[in-house]
């Protein structure tokens, strides 16, 4: 079902705030990144009366791997969710603060919803190719967006599986419905489909909780190449996994962001006692 | 152990309780379908004729359709048809088997299904043309009817052909010239303009009027020459009977007939039933006017309603803000499909037809008033007064169509930039196809069983003409129009003949059953189709 799409937020939002001075200087928080794509300013964000995000900034690397952590219910998908406004789609959510894409609020009201999420495109949690070909599950965004030409949706087509290391396992049978793909080849082939849009930024949220290991070792592999043209952000419980795959890591928990830096840093020298009791495995 | 066994045995008697209600309900639907088919298809099988000798030294003629005990006597007694109505008033008689004195099967016993009538049992004597005879005695008169037959069936194809053409549309002209007559004196012209307009309508009018005198005469001709030869039988008990012999549909000697014979007489009484024209006051020749009523205004039913259902689903269920007021008019829409479907008939009547129908007649139409042109019931008002009773079961069935589209497959689409309506186009649309599809199989299976509704706005005992022919602008849907329903009730309770047509209700709703399930099969396969489309892979 898809409830009242353009939500309007509170007027708490409208003025772009600084960054907290408190944030400004805690190290824990503030990793040195120069080049970053997304930032997050101060971001809460409500379910009806519950609040499921706290006062959460935080900034994206452009063509880096950044991965949100936390324990079930910290609140990181929902993060993810915001950054390309996913959560308008949900009843009775308020947000307060601001989220920037390319220096330009995403919350704007002259920002099209749709050309953002065309640029900062999503990977689920479960695979949900449409129940059509292979072909047109790729096609489906380009056409959408106005790609009419057979060579050009072919060229394409062909590109997007090739990125997502799909393309020598079903290039035989790319009529046949993408229903009969296994798992871990339905979830390439939505990393296909996002990429056939040519977005910037690719959202994972939790792309390999439903793989078994070597369909999640061929996504995390792939996930490496694919940070020479896009920016990666991947939410994951799987910390061994956040560990191999990302550069930056942000440690969430109940709606705070604890901690967030360099994964190495991060996961052999955590600063805060909440981190390291977490990626130690004493808690989660 | 003793509870856990307790409920093992409950578990098992309630398996063997549910797989008896099914059995039970198979063993219904078959035996519903075995009834029509014995009690209906069996009318059209050729019995040998029999010649009965009485007691009392009187003869019958005819085929015997049913033996049955006499209640509280040992005795039996038989049905015979014996037909010969003009003669003999009724065509079936009851004759007991004890005065019965001999029974023969003789060669020669002719049976002549007429146009009028119905059959005639006997023997022939001769053909006569005018004053002389061509043929007489049995087999020479039998052997040259057949080429005869064949002759005058082309000359009355031409005599029809003269009707429906050429007369007809000077007809039909002549009914414009009166129309424009009343529109030029309803106009209010000047005199002159007036007076000029009328008289180059009354010079038409002398001119078709003509055209059709002469083709009017023309008919009569052929007419006279189509009833030239006759046919002289005898009945078994002596009396002549002259018959033309176009007005015989077909000559039967079944004595002589082997097995192939009658097979094949079978069929070609299978192809009148469901191909011809009804005759007799329908209860003899076809009931091809009655099939095709009923699948065309199912169709227009399913036109109607398809997109009326369709989308007021998608408004309750995509669009709509889920709340108190959509659920209430969730349960208004459900409650829509209990009204009792007179209702909706009588809704039909006042709102298409004296309303509609009617500011469409007094807009378009002025001219032919008093007469109604759309303000009468039709094949159209009956088609939307069925739309609005199958409506609901439309909008639950594309609501459930709708429900099942996984979120997750809206997100997706949503996520790569869609809007909500390319997402309902794309993904959520094709996804609830086949509950659409469901939808309007139980619309068009109950659009095509209703009757009560639609004798009040459009359908007819016996139809005139087709609501799609070669007449221009060839559809027209303001006709009335016959229906297999109402053609069993016909036959059934309003039929002079109760034993002729006794089977021809069973065959009648066997052939409705026939067309449901034609028609409900045709979208099933496209159902199956979609599904497989969308869901399995291909490998």
């Amino acid at each position: 079902m898809i409830t009242s799409a353009e939500k309007t937020r509170s007027s708490k939002s409208d003025v772009v705030r600084a960054v907290p001075r408190e944030v400004l200087h805690d190290p824990a928080i503030l990793p040195p990144i120069t080049d970053s794509v997304i930032d997050v300013d101060s971001l809460s964000l409500w379910y009806g009366e519950k609040r499921a995000l706290e006062d959460v900034s935080i900034r994206i690397p452009r063509k880096k791997v950044t991965a949100f952590i936390g324990p079930s219910g910290c609140g990181k998908s929902t993060l993810l969710r915001c950054l390309n406004r996913m959560n308008d789609l949900v009843d009775h959510v308020s947000i307060d603060g601001d989220v920037r894409f390319d220096g330009m609020s995403i919350f704007d009201p002259d920002t099209d919803v749709y050309e953002l999420r065309k640029r900062i495109g999503m990977v689920f949690q479960k695979s949900n190719p449409f129940p059509k070909s292979i072909y047109e599950n790729v096609a489906y965004g380009p056409r959408i967006h106005g790609t009419k030409g057979k060579r050009d949706l072919d060229e394409i087509v062909e590109r997007s599986l090739r990125s997502a290391a799909l393309w020598d396992e079903v290039k035989d049978r790319l009529a046949d419905s993408a229903l009969g793909l296994s798992g871990g080849q339905q979830q390439r082939l939505c990393i296909a489909r996002a990429i056939a849009v040519q977005p910037e930024v690719i959202l994972l949220d939790e792309p390999c909780s439903a793989l078994d290991p070597i369909a999640t070792a061929k996504i995390e592999e792939l996930m490496d190449d694919l940070t020479q043209d896009f920016t990666l952000v991947i939410v994951t419980h799987n910390m061994q996994q956040a560990s191999r795959v990302s550069d930056y890591t942000a440690f969430l928990y109940l709606g705070k962001l604890i901690e967030y830096g360099e994964t190495e840093r991060l996961f052999v020298k955590p600063m805060k006692k909440e981190t390291e009791d977490y990626v130690t495995g004493r808690f989660g | 152990m003793k509870k856990r066994s307790q409920s093992d045995l409950l578990g098992r008697s309630l398996t063997w309780l549910s797989g008896g209600a099914l059995a039970l309900d198979l063993l219904l639907v078959i035996a519903l379908l075995a009834v029509l088919a014995v009690n209906g298809l069996g009318a059209f099988w050729q019995h040998k004729l029999v010649r009965l000798t009485l007691r009392d030294g009187t003869r019958v003629l005819g085929e015997i359709h049913a033996e049955e005990t006499i209640p509280e006597q040992s005795a039996t007694r038989m049905l015979v048809k014996v037909g010969n109505r003009e003669l003999t008033a009724l065509d079936f008689r009851w004759i007991d088997e004890a005065n019965i004195a001999t029974r023969e099967w003789p060669e020669d016993a002719t049976l002549l299904e007429r146009l009028e009538w119905g059959n005639f049992y006997g023997a022939l004597v001769e053909i006569r043309r005018g004053g002389s005879v061509l043929a007489s005695g049995p087999d020479e008169v039998w052997s040259a009817l057949g080429p005869l037959r064949d002759q005058k069936r082309r000359e009355a194809k031409a005599v029809h052909e003269l009707e429906v053409g050429p007369i007809d549309r000077v007809n039909r002209e002549l009914e414009r010239l009166r129309l424009d007559a009343r529109k030029v004196a309803r106009q209010g012209l000047a005199k002159e303009e007036e007076a000029r307009r009328v008289t180059e309508i009354e010079h038409d009018v002398a001119a078709k009027q003509a055209v059709y005198e002469t083709l009017t005469a023309e008919l009569a001709s052929r007419r006279a020459t189509l009833v030239s030869e006759t046919v002289i039988a005898e009945t078994v008990d002596g009396k002549r009977k002259e018959i033309p012999v176009s007005q015989i549909v077909r000559a039967i000697q079944p004595n002589r007939m082997g097995t192939a014979a009658t097979m094949g007489l079978y069929a070609s009484r299978l192809w009148e039933f469901v191909s011809a024209d009804p005759r007799e006051s329908n209860t003899e020749g076809g009931i091809f006017p009655a099939i095709f009523g009923t699948v065309l205004m199912v169709f227009l039913m399913a036109f109607a309603v398809a997109p009326l259902g369709v989308l007021a689903a998608l408004y309750l269920r995509e669009y709509a803000k889920q709340g108190v007021l959509v659920q209430f008019v969730r349960i208004a829409v459900s409650n829509l499909a209990g009204v009792p479907s007179i209702v909706f008939g009588v809704f039909g009547l006042g709102f298409f037809v004296y309303g509609i129908g009617g500011s469409i007649d007094a807009l378009f139409y002025r001219d032919a008033l008093p007469a109604p042109t759309y303000g009468t019931g039709g094949i159209l008002w009956a088609s939307l007064t069925l739309a609005l009773l199958t409506v609901p079961v439309v909008i639950v069935a594309t609501e459930e169509g709708l429900a099942a589209v996984p979120r997750i497959q809206r997100e997706g689409s949503l996520a790569l930039g869609a809007t909500r309506f390319e997402t309902i186009r794309r993904v959520v649309l094709p996804g609830a196809a086949p509950g659409i599809l469901t939808g309007m199989i139980l619309a068009m299976a109950r659009a095509a069983g209703e009757v009560a509704p639609l004798m009040i706005v459009g359908m007819v005992k016996l139809a005139p003409s087709l609501p799609i022919d070669g007449e221009f602008p060839f559809v027209h849907l303001e006709r009335k129009f016959m229906h297999l329903g109402f053609h069993i009730y016909d036959l059934g309770f309003q039929s002079p003949n109760v034993e002729a047509t006794k089977p021809l209700v069973f065959a009648t709703a066997l052939l409705l059953v026939g067309v449901v399930v034609l028609m409900n099969l045709v979208a099933i396969i496209v159902r199956n189709r979609l599904r497989q489309r969308y869901t399995s892979s291909a490998v």
